[in-house]
């Protein structure tokens, strides 16, 4: 396991390494970043001043051992904008987006598995068709929709949640939280429902699936022989065994709201990193970017790992290699 | 004489499917003594997991028993309800199917799948189940069986995860053991043992047993009683010595000439001409008629009834084979 998991991390770094490249190439490749930093009438001294400063001047292996080496030490420069270390303004954003993110992946989770178990176990009844025409409204209906009609009725029509902000906040391990105020998940609530359509259909759809092909085993009809009953057989023997596919949807669409909660952010002005990735774009704030971009890489590195290690916990004929 | 442990009378259990309703057992009726292994014998579709799954309440939509009685010790558990049959499965009427490396749980150890019975179906306390499943790995012939308490299926072989489900179907002292084709999966040479495996388990504790096969040969070495089913209906039942020796019906001939052993074989090795009918479009008469040998017009017309042939032997046929044709 230990050896796995060294195995593993050494795998991340190379991943990581090589997304870098691809990172800095891509960053060589989109304009000239000095005329963010010059004054509009600088002189062409002053240009190649800002270049060599910044180090533009250089070749570009140079430029990239530089990149590097300053990301390695948590460098990844200022914000042409902010004038602040771009991890920190990242760093900053990120508790925001977490919040609602993993908020709504429970959501779908805490909906999807049973609907998708009773979808799955009883496919010919009239609720598993209600239960999967309305996964694929949830499927289709795009989430800037659904965050205004949401908005539309309990903002403004019921006036029962607020519709943009994060609410209070407490500082918690040195960053500043809502998930730990009331006013706070009074805030998260209809943000996090949004995100969550996608996902509980998607994955109420694999549970089904799972499920469908699972209850015709043996060893369900094994289970119940034995004695137990419906739903333990359904929950104790069944979901288990379908669950592989699950996780892996569920660590991709996590990875993916965390990446993509854009809209969503925009729509109820939730300062998250969707919100600052969008205005460093517009601005060209590169290195702003830049962390943005090594940060998703690292967040899906991760929860792919993380995946790797459910699945041998989940079916022990997985074997760790 | 003391009444049987189970009477089925007229059991009926049909698949309502969109292509027709497949009348799956149709009428049949037999009885298992106490202490007794009946073998309910008859080719693959014939109906026997549909009586075993009928027994246990283990059907399932579009399935549904239609009509019968089962009689176990006295209740009638076509009447009995949900929470009443799972008091009944696995602590009465226990069930072995026919394939081992399916039948158990891949993701649970062995341990866990043997707990689970006794929790269901006992009062013990957590080292008490522990010490009882070891006992049990141990009487099926599992050596170091404390240890493979903690091992998954897919470490056992075949043959051993066979003992294992037969261990778990034994764990809570079950009066009636249904065994469904418990060695059809197995290698030959595994199948005797696990054949005489069972048999001495059963014995031992005086429990009854339905083997289900396809095979006479193995009812032959473990029947005390058989019944031959042909589309979900009993063609011919019977003392086994009675059967195998003199069978009455040309079905139950048939399934013995096509026996591969030298001890019971009459005449060279042959298989039961043509096939067996869509079950969802059956002949009027007869069902086997047109596969047999002795079938005249009568069969076409009338479906024969079972008739007491005499010493416990019964058999729905025109033409019984003792009689002249
Ligand atoms: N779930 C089901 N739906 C429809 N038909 C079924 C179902 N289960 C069994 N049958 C039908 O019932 C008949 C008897 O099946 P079965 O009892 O499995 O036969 P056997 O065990 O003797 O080989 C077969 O024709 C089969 O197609
Ligand atoms: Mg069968």
């Amino acid at each position: 396991m230990l050896g796995y998991t060294l195995k593993r991390l050494l795998q991340m770094i190379v991943v990581l390494g090589a997304v870098s490249v691809i990172v800095f190439l891509m960053m060589s490749f989109t304009g000239d970043p000095v005329f963010m930093v010059v004054p509009i009438d600088a002189t062409e001294a002053e240009i190649a001043q800002a270049r060599r400063i910044l180090g533009l001047d250089r070749s570009m292996p140079e430029q990239y051992a530089i990149f590097l080496k300053g990301m390695l030490q948590g460098d990844f420069g200022r914000s042409y904008v902010f004038r602040e270390p771009a991890l920190d303004l990242i760093l900053e954003r990120l508790p925001a987006t977490l919040e609602i993110v993993v908020v709504a992946m429970l959501m779908s989770a805490v909906v999807a598995i049973p609907l998708g178990v009773y979808a799955g176990a009883n496919p010919g009844r009239t609720e598993s068709r209600a239960i999967m025409t309305g996964s694929l409204v949830g499927i289709s209906l795009p989430s800037f929709w659904v965050g205004m009609m949401l908005i539309f009725l309990f903002a403004v029509k019921w006036n029962v949640f607020p519709s943009s902000g994060r609410g209070d906040t407490v500082e918690v391990m040195g960053t500043r939280w809502s998930i730990f105020t009331a006013d706070g998940w009074h805030h998260i609530i209809l943000p996090s429902l949004t995100l969550s359509l996608g996902t509980m259909a998607i994955l109420l759809r694999i549970t089904r699936a799972g499920m469908m092909e699972v209850t015709r085993q043996d060893y369900m009809k094994f289970a119940r022989a034995k004695g137990v009953s419906r739903r333990g057989v359904l929950y104790g023997h069944g979901l288990r065994n379908a669950l592989i596919p699950v996780v892996t949807i569920f660590g991709l669409q996590l990875g993916d709201l965390i990446a993509f909660a854009t809209i969503t952010e925009t729509i109820f002005a939730w300062p998250g990193l969707g919100k600052l990735l969008i205005d460093s774009i517009y601005r060209a704030d590169r290195p702003v970017i830049v962390v943005y971009l090594m940060l998703v890489a690292t967040i899906f590195v991760v929860i792919n790992f993380l995946v790797d290690i459910l699945y041998t916990w989940i079916d022990p004929r997985i074997r760790v290699k | 004489m003391t009444e049987a442990l189970l009477q089925v009378e007229g059991l009926r259990t049909h698949f309502h499917t969109f292509s027709g309703t497949v009348r799956a057992v149709d009428g049949v009726s037999f009885a298992v003594g106490r202490g007794e292994i009946m073998g309910l014998v008859g080719e693959s579709g014939g109906g026997k997991s549909v009586v075993g799954f009928s027994l246990l309440g283990l059907i399932d939509p579009p399935g549904r028993i239609e009509g019968g009685t089962i009689r176990f010790d006295g209740e009638d558990l076509t009447a009995a309800g949900e929470a009443r049959m799972r008091r009944i499965r696995g602590r009465e009427i226990a069930m072995v199917f026919q394939d081992p490396m399916t039948s158990l749980n891949p993701l649970h150890t062995v341990g866990r799948q043997m707990d689970e019975v006794l929790r269901l179906h006992t009062d013990l306390d957590a080292a008490a189940r522990r010490a009882r499943s070891v006992e049990m790995l141990e009487s099926v012939g599992i050596s170091r069986a404390a240890e493979r308490l903690s091992a998954y299926p897919h470490q056992f072989s075949g043959g051993m995860r066979q003992r294992v489900v037969i261990a778990i179907a034994l764990l809570a002292s079950p009066r009636l053991i249904v065994a469904d084709e418990p060695t059809t999966a197995l290698d030959v040479t595994i199948q005797s043992q696990i054949l005489k495996l069972m048999r001495r388990q059963i014995r031992e504790r005086g429990a009854s047993m339905i083997l289900i096969t396809h095979d006479l040969a193995v009812v032959a070495e473990m029947a005390d009683h058989i019944t031959v089913l042909y589309c979900g209906k009993v063609v011919e039942r019977g003392p086994a010595d009675t059967v195998l020796r003199r069978p009455a019906h040309p079905y139950t001939r048939g399934l013995i000439d096509s026996i591969p052993n030298p001890a019971l074989r009459k005449e060279r090795l042959n298989q039961i001409p043509g096939m067996v009918p869509d079950i969802r479009n059956l002949p009027v008469g007869c069902n086997f008629r047109d596969r047999c040998p002795r079938a005249t017009a009568l069969c076409a017309e009338v479906e024969p009834a079972l008739q007491d042939r005499g010493s416990g032997q019964w058999a729905a046929c025109h033409h019984p084979l003792d009689a002249a044709p």
